[in-house]
């Protein structure tokens, strides 16, 4: 297992093996995508109280489940980086930002769209929204340190520290809505009792996020490809590589 | 459900849709971009390669 994970470690494996994943995996988003939608836009029944504006959910609460999730992993990799320097934890932290950004500006604009049918207004400086626009900045700080600091690896730490002092604010988001009186309504899926959400709504909900995952894991290995390859411009295993090719 | 009632989405559908244009936007920026940098890269290296070949 340890021979298996150093070896993925080393670029010219790594460059390998997740360029024979990509295509497996640029197929399972594709499928749960359609069956996501499918069920989402066109199966589930229109809310009771929200008709079909509540249709909005499923990018809505997946971005929003991934804008989290992606930090953790960021800051995960981050403390990876702080402890044992691994260079490939610099890679995932730092290339994790911008998909997760995305994923935060997602959850936030779609938020605000579904926010003007339902409560009469794009905004309010309540405390899960201002907590989740925090995270943006967080993302974007994260992206900005990086590309201020010259020498990479050296950034690459500073970016960690950001990282991992940001990490105080999930579990504010995560919480804003029991703690704090907000317009946001409260958790219908993550709760310790069964969902307060109908299967049929619930379903695609989990395609969607499970759909999201897997592009995460796409659009990162993409990345780290492309970071790789840029890095190692002048190695040989990259001279041999591209030596096979035609085109 | 006919098609326009789909497309209506119960009154809806101009926050339903714009909300779902703008998540496919940002979902393909994330892989296109990348996607073109590296058909950028590898070619430059590729080059780069050629003319050090025709050099020795």
């Amino acid at each position: 297992m340890m021979n298996f994970l150093h070896r993925l470690a080393s670029p010219p494996h790594f460059y390998r093996i997740s360029g024979r994943l990509l295509p497996w995996l640029g197929a399972l988003f594709a499928l749960l995508l359609v069956a996501g939608l499918v069920g989402g836009l066109y199966l589930a029944p229109p809310d009771y109280q929200q008709g079909d504006s509540f249709r909005i959910m499923y990018v809505h609460v997946p971005a929003a489940w991934m804008s989290l999730f992606i930090y953790m992993v960021m800051a995960g990799a981050g403390l990876i980086v702080l402890v044992w320097r691994i260079k490939l934890a610099e890679l995932v932290a730092i290339h994790s930002a911008p998909i997760g950004a995305s994923f935060t500006f997602l959850a936030l604009v779609t938020g605000s769209i579904w926010g003007k049918p339902m409560w009469g207004t794009w905004w309010v400086w309540d405390a899960r929204l201002t907590s989740e626009l925090i995270l943006l900045f967080l993302y974007l700080g994260v992206i900005g340190l990086y590309n201020a600091i010259e020498d990479k690896r050296a950034a690459a730490r500073a970016v960690s520290i950001l990282a991992l002092v940001g990490v105080v604010n999930i579990p504010i988001i995560h919480y804003s809505v029991e703690w704090w009186n907000t317009l946001h309504q409260g958790p219908t899926v993550t709760r310790f009792d069964k969902p307060a959400i109908a299967t049929s709504m619930l379903i695609p909900l989990l395609l969607m996020a499970l759909a999201f995952k897997v592009y995460y894991l796409l659009a990162l290995l993409m990345r780290l490809r492309l970071a790789l390859l840029e890095r190692e411009a002048n190695s040989r295993w990259v001279a041999e590589l591209l030596a096979g090719e035609t085109r | 459900m006919s098609f326009e009632e789909f497309l209506h989405m119960g009154g809806y559908a101009p926050y339903v849709w714009s909300a779902y244009a703008l998540a496919a936007v940002v979902l393909f920026l994330n892989l296109w971009l990348p996607a073109r940098r590296l058909r950028v890269v590898r070619m430059r290296i590729r080059r780069r390669l050629a003319r050090k070949e025709k050099l020795s």
